[in-house]
């Protein structure tokens, strides 16, 4: 009964990928700054993103040692949503292609 | 303030913390100071008529000059001057909203004469906000690096200053620890 489902959405979706300039993958970068703390930097990716702890302190620390990590990655429109909401956050953040 | 502790379970837990009145006037006053340099940068951009008639606001395309203000409002990408320009322009606004209300909420939870201050979940995320920009302010004012040690020289012009920076360090990181356990 589930089998039809399928093939309508396969339809729709190669229609998208054919919009080539929105396919370019970006991504959020977070900067080493000498305010924001440790365990905020952790926290507020756990929050807005819902990684577990593990992975939030994992990004946390690349930020630490190699001054700056990608957080996120997604089309353009989410990656520039994604800063917003760091920044208003406080954290360091800017919005790249992924090269 | 001896730092935040959690108290109650699930959607009624809450941090709780203490503020003496020495304490929670140190903190009004730097909430009040970064509410008025972001409503400085407001003015400088009043609304026009366009804003005014499509509701669509806009905010200006180059950075802060004040090196706080830039800090505050970071700009949102380093590899194309017309992007970064163009969503500044886009996001400044709901940005500044955002960091004002934040510091506003504070201000209206913390009374002037100090006091026990009950928060849920939602609000120690707003005081945790408020907290980061005021720390963003002072320590990019007073130059704060990953080498200034909690042990403030007597004789640096700053030490008062990196006083009350360290001690907001201590209120916001308590804060972030309890509401982990929220």
């Amino acid at each position: 009964m589930a089998a039809p489902l399928p093939t309508p959405t396969r339809e729709v979706e190669s229609v998208v990928v054919e919009d080539v300039a929105s396919d370019v993958p970006w991504q959020a970068v977070v900067w080493n700054d000498p305010v924001n703390l440790m365990s905020y930097v952790t926290y507020v990716l756990q929050k807005l993103f819902g990684y577990p702890e593990p992975k939030a302190t994992a990004l946390m620390l690349d930020v630490h040692h190699k001054g700056k990590a990608a957080v996120s990655h997604g089309d353009k429109d989410k990656i520039e949503t994604d800063v917003a909401k760091l920044h208003a956050a406080g954290l360091w953040a800017t919005m790249q292609k992924v090269s | 303030m001896n730092g935040w502790k959690k108290a109650g379970r699930a959607t009624k837990a809450r941090a709780v913390g203490t503020f003496d009145a020495q304490e929670a006037s140190v903190l009004r006053g730097l909430l009040a100071e970064v509410r008025q340099m972001l409503a400085g940068r407001s003015s400088e951009n009043p609304a026009d008529e366009l804003a005014v008639l499509t509701g669509m606001r806009t905010g200006p395309s180059t950075r802060p000059s004040d090196r706080v203000l830039a800090r505050l409002l970071p700009d949102f990408t380093m590899e194309d001057a017309d992007l970064a320009a163009g969503l500044r322009s886009l996001h400044e606004p709901e940005l500044i909203e955002a960091k004002d209300g934040a510091a506003a909420d504070v201000l209206d939870m913390l009374p002037s004469g100090g006091g026990r201050i009950e928060l849920t979940a939602e609000q120690a995320d707003v005081w945790l906000a408020a907290l980061n920009d005021v720390r963003l302010a002072l320590g990019t004012a007073l130059d704060v690096s990953e080498q200034t040690t909690p042990d403030v020289e007597p004789d640096d012009p700053r030490a008062a200053h990196l006083g009350i920076y360290q001690w907001l360090t201590f209120v916001q990181d308590a804060l972030v620890q309890a509401r982990m356990r929220m």
